[in-house]
């Protein structure tokens, strides 16, 4: 078992450390404060080559293994999750389905601009009345000819509104009901497909989350991704490859507060001394760091896994629950050993604290991971 | 077009600090670098290869691990790097070291444009540029803000202390660059620097690049280091805050007329 | 390699390990090794507690015979007709070396109808004034200046040779110094006569400003150096003085003046000539907007000073580059510098810590700046600057 990072994870992790300090840190406060959704940053991060990591050169991607993508979203996510979640989208929600069911066509056309750094992805899955009952879809797919007219909406779709690229669930065949959704792929610019408002969160606002809204949408039968029925296996599968990259935001996230917390155990002193010299602080450090470091190993043996091509579904489960447990846990920990000066906006840590938040939710809730972890575990073996 | 950029691996001096007990400098944990300006200077050929489909080469006279300097430029786009390496350049001025640079472009070849930083962040003498140019015979401009090539005339702004030049000069020219707007260096990409990463860098020995060994090295340098020390450091002086920005200032003036500063 | 550690009397301390700036000495097994590094600089050899390091005496061969070369010369620069305060500096300094040498100094005069500025020359201590005018002079120009001034120095054979360390002077020191086969050494801080030898002891910084180092040419000649604007004081004009002017025709033909000047663009007044200003007020991001400029440029008017940038100011676009104070932007050192609203990082830093009197006003008391300041004002610029520049106002009237 080998724990050493190779020499090219090495060093794309250092790359988008830099790309992060250098970039994104300088806007961070400013653009988390005022809600910007900065397209030229993202652009920037595009251009650099992270979406296109662990693409084969065939579709314009630097042939990279998925550890090596893994680390460049946690790193950007360290400083901003913003950014670390659009890369995710990018990657494992959009050019990854489309890789793994696509045509040659399809990937051509659609995954080469993401690999290339020209365009951003989004993933179309959830909608106001389907949740974590993903299969109940009210977005409709008919075809008419050459074409499938699509009806519907969907709710909370990162990057929406700035992707190029969107893959869309709808129900092609509602007696089917699970087998009845199929998936498509959808161009922003599409007649009918717009979008609706950017939601007001918690945190995340550097990143951007939007409706989805389709009237009489004219989608090509050749955007249809895999087969008709096919639908939630590619979501299914999809969200799986996913929870890495959310497992992977939220490890950044946990770290970033874990260094900041150390930084100012040691500067701020009570009864005149440092207050990292009580034990206190000191064991609540320890603690943090003994969860980041196992959530770290979870996250890069589910990674390590996908990447050999062995089955991951469980473990990416494990990484996911657990890597955005211990951030809600980290975070709210690092505003405590803040004390007062933590819950103010004039430092980082209330950030970190409710941007880690929705690591528990999307891309599956925590509930939702425990399903898949029991459900492994629990199935009867033949 | 012909592009060489000279470059030159040097320590972060904005990192180096210095022991306050013993008042010498902290090596220690200090990253090497691509000096910045010559950053600059590989993004201004970028650009040259961008608009005019250029072909880039950098080059540096420097020890092994200046490798990892030249696969820097390599990621950020540079097409071939050359490290010319030889013991015997060790010790070497400015003098000996452009001697050494112009031995190593003439091996290149035909070359359209020269390119350096102002100056390496460690010396800090801003010479190896024109010295270069001098030994090789072509036209130098300095302090170059920006630049733009139409067939084989250059246009640069060159800056001056009030304002700047607009020059105009013919091929082959060396250009040495100032950090500017327009030279912002480019981020690299993760295809170029896994690509970079794979490079084995060609090594120059001095016999490679035919240098005169009596013009390279300790031999070669006109002038030599008779002594090194740390500066003596300013001590905080006085820091005045009484309870109202008026006070404080009557406080100050009092003390800049009673030294006879200004007042 | 020219430094050798004896490995007998090395006792493995590790001193020179920390000494050295290059990072060139490691310990393997006890005892000190050099490595590719090294450039001789003998840092190590001089904290060697057991005098384990030496540093060989290098032969250069050499083809000048130093003993034909005599005087000290200051390159004379003119911007409109004037002369330029750095070369005033250097005749200032240029005169007491030649006396502590008992040789002659000379101004070095190129240009289009200059003559008339030989009289300042001789006020600020020369003796000899070599004039050379042509059209083609008119302008600075890499490939005129050089030539004609390696030529005058193949002919009289100088000592010493003095540039300004400005834009053109750091653009003709090396050109000259890399024709002629000479050493330059650039940026000096100061300058000294080694007593036994006769030979310039050039200081300068290096590393951004964190080491100093002496420099020799101890065979070839002219010992060239470019010194920093300000370093030295103007000497007191003495218009009683006279010299002789030696009259030099240019061999500079238009073809041979590669570089075609098109246009000069001038980026602001003489508030932002920071290389001979006495008085510089420096303003930062702290100021907040670029409008603020103006509490800035309304203290250096009261004070008679120039108007100086942070980069973060600078790369906001609220003050040209030339404005620009430190490691990418100008290295100044007049005798009072007033940081507002500057944080003092450390690239700031190297361009201004040489100047004689740091005054500070910042709201953050624990600003890198205050550790360097002489004097500071904790405080908001915004509120200290209009009634700071009022108080001097006042003070200077009475």
């Amino acid at each position: 078992m080998e724990f050493e990072l190779t020499e090219d994870q090495q060093m794309i992790q250092q790359m988008a450390r830099e790309f992060a300090e250098q970039k994104l840190a300088p806007t961070m406060v400013e653009r988390d404060e005022k809600h910007i959704f900065d397209r030229e940053l993202v652009h920037e991060m595009c251009e650099a080559g992270f979406n296109g990591i662990c693409i084969p050169e065939a579709y314009g991607g630097a042939d990279g293994d998925y550890l090596s993508y893994i680390l460049a979203v946690e790193e950007l996510s360290k400083v901003d999750d913003g950014m670390g979640i659009t890369l995710s989208v990018n990657v494992s929600l959009c050019a990854g389905p489309i890789m793994s069911y696509g045509t040659e066509e399809q990937k051509q056309k659609y995954v080469r601009p993401i690999a290339e750094g020209t365009h951003v992805g989004a993933f179309g899955l959830t909608e106001p009345n389907a949740g974590t009952d993903a299969a109940t879809q009210h977005t409709v797919a008919v075809l008419e000819g050459d074409h499938y007219i699509i009806n519907g909406s969907k709710i909370f779709i990162t990057n929406g509104s700035e992707a190029d690229t969107y893959i869309v669930f709808a129900m092609t065949d509602k007696a089917k009901g699970l087998k009845g959704i199929s998936a498509f792929i959808l161009e922003k610019g599409m007649p009918g497909f717009t979008f609706g408002k950017r939601e007001s969160k918690m945190g995340g606002h550097t990143s951007i989350t939007t409706e989805l809204i389709f009237q009489d949408v004219k989608v090509p039968k050749e955007n249809l991704l895999g087969k008709e029925s096919e639908g939630f296996k590619i979501a299914m599968t999809t969200l799986d490859a996913g929870r890495i990259g959310v497992a992977a935001q939220a490890l950044g996230i946990a770290e970033a507060a874990m260094q900041y917390a150390i930084k100012y155990s040691k500067e701020r002193i009570q009864f005149g001394k440092s207050i990292s010299s009580f034990q206190v602080i000191a064991f609540k450090i320890a603690d943090m760091a003994i969860k980041i470091d196992a959530a770290r190993l979870l996250v890069y043996r589910a990674a390590c896994l996908k990447n050999a091509g062995k089955p991951f579904s469980k473990e990416a489960a494990m990484a996911k629950a657990y890597a955005s447990d211990i951030a809600m846990e980290v975070t709210t920990d690092a505003v405590q050993v803040y004390g007062g000066y933590g819950y103010t906006t004039d430092y980082p840590v209330e950030r970190l604290m409710r941007n880690a938040k929705i690591t528990q939710i999307y891309e599956g809730t925590n509930e939702v991971q425990r399903m898949v972890i029991s459900g492994a575990l629990l199935r009867d073996k033949k | 077009m012909e592009i060489v950029v000279c470059i030159k691996q040097v320590p972060d001096t904005t990192e180096v600090k210095i022991d306050p007990v013993t008042n010498t400098l902290i090596r220690q944990g200090v990253p090497s670098i691509v000096n910045p300006f010559d950053k600059n200077a590989l993004e201004a050929a970028l650009q040259l290869k961008d608009k005019y489909g250029a072909k880039v080469t950098v080059i540096s006279m420097g020890p092994p691990q200046a490798k990892a300097a030249l696969k820097d430029c390599l990621s950020m786009g540079a097409d071939t790097a050359i490290l010319v390496s030889d013991r015997a350049f060790g010790g070497a001025d400015t003098l000996a070291t452009s001697n050494v640079l112009a031995a190593s472009i003439k091996k290149i070849g035909k070359v359209d444009v020269i390119f350096c930083g102002k100056q390496a962040i460690d010396g800090d003498t801003a010479q190896v540029g024109p010295e270069t140019a001098e030994h090789l015979g072509i036209a130098q401009v300095t302090y170059v803000a920006n630049m733009d090539i139409k067939d084989d005339l250059v246009t640069v702004e060159r800056e001056c202390e009030d304002g700047y030049e607009v020059i105009e000069v013919k091929l082959p020219v060396l250009v040495s660059v100032i950090k500017s707007a327009a030279f912002e260096p480019r981020f690299p990409t993760v295809k170029g620097k896994m690509k970079a990463n794979r490079t084995e860098i060609a090594v120059w020995s001095a016999a490679d690049v035919n240098a005169d060994e009596k013009k390279i090295g300790l031999v070669g340098s006109p002038t030599k280091v008779s002594k090194i020390f740390t500066p003596p450091r300013r001590v905080q002086g006085i820091i005045i805050e009484e309870p109202t920005v008026k006070e404080s200032i009557a406080a100050l003036l009092d003390k800049l007329a009673e030294a006879k500063i200004i007042l | 390699m020219a430094v050798i550690v004896s490995k007998e009397k090395c006792v493995g301390c590790g001193i020179c390990e920390t000494a050295c700036p290059f990072g060139a000495i490691t310990l393997q097994e006890g005892k000190a090794v050099i490595g590719e590094t090294c450039t001789q600089c003998g840092a190590c050899v001089e904290v060697c507690p057991v005098a384990a390091i030496t540093r060989e005496e290098v032969v250069t061969e050499v083809t000048m015979d130093k003993s034909q070369y005599k005087n000290i010369w200051v390159f004379i620069e003119t911007a409109e007709g004037k002369m330029k305060n750095v070369s005033l500096e250097l005749l200032g300094e240029g005169r007491k070396l030649a006396d502590q040498l008992g040789q002659k100094l000379a101004g070095v005069l190129l240009g289009k109808e200059v003559a008339a500025l030989s009289k300042d020359i001789f006020a600020a201590g020369a003796d000899e004034v070599y004039l050379v005018e042509a059209d083609e002079l008119e302008h600075y120009s890499t490939d005129g200046y050089t030539t004609v001034f390696s030529d005058l120095i193949q002919a009289h054979k100088p000592s010493v040779v003095l540039v300004g360390a400005t834009n053109n002077g750091r653009d003709l020191g090396p050109r000259i110094a890399s024709r002629i086969g000479t050493g330059l050494t650039a940026d000096c801080t100061d300058l000294g006569i080694d007593e036994e030898t006769g030979m310039v002891a050039w200081t300068r910084p290096a590393f951004g400003g964190n080491i100093m180092a002496t420099i020799l040419c101890p065979e070839h000649r002219p010992q060239m150096g470019t010194i920093r604007p300000s370093v030295f004081k103007k000497p007191i004009l003495d218009y009683n003085r006279c010299g002789e002017i030696i009259k030099v025709k240019s061999t500079v033909k238009w073809e041979d003046i590669r570089t075609k000047l098109i246009d000069f663009v001038k980026v602001c007044t003489t508030a932002c000539n920071l290389e001979e200003a006495e008085i510089i007020v420096s303003g930062g991001r702290g100021l907040g907007k670029p409008e603020n400029f103006k509490l800035i440029e309304n203290l250096a008017e009261v004070l008679g000073a120039s108007v100086g940038a942070s980069r973060a100011a600078v790369d906001a676009g609220w003050k040209p580059h030339v404005s620009q104070v430190g490691q990418t932007g100008k290295t100044v050192g007049p005798k009072i510098y007033i940081a507002c609203g500057i944080s003092g990082a450390v690239q700031h830093l190297v361009g201004m810590s040489s100047s004689d009197v740091i005054i500070a006003i910042n709201k953050d008391k624990d600003a890198p700046i205050f550790q360097v300041a002489d004097y500071g004002i904790v405080g908001d610029i915004l509120e200290v600057l209009p009634m700071i520049t009022e108080e001097f106002k006042k003070r200077k009237a009475c």
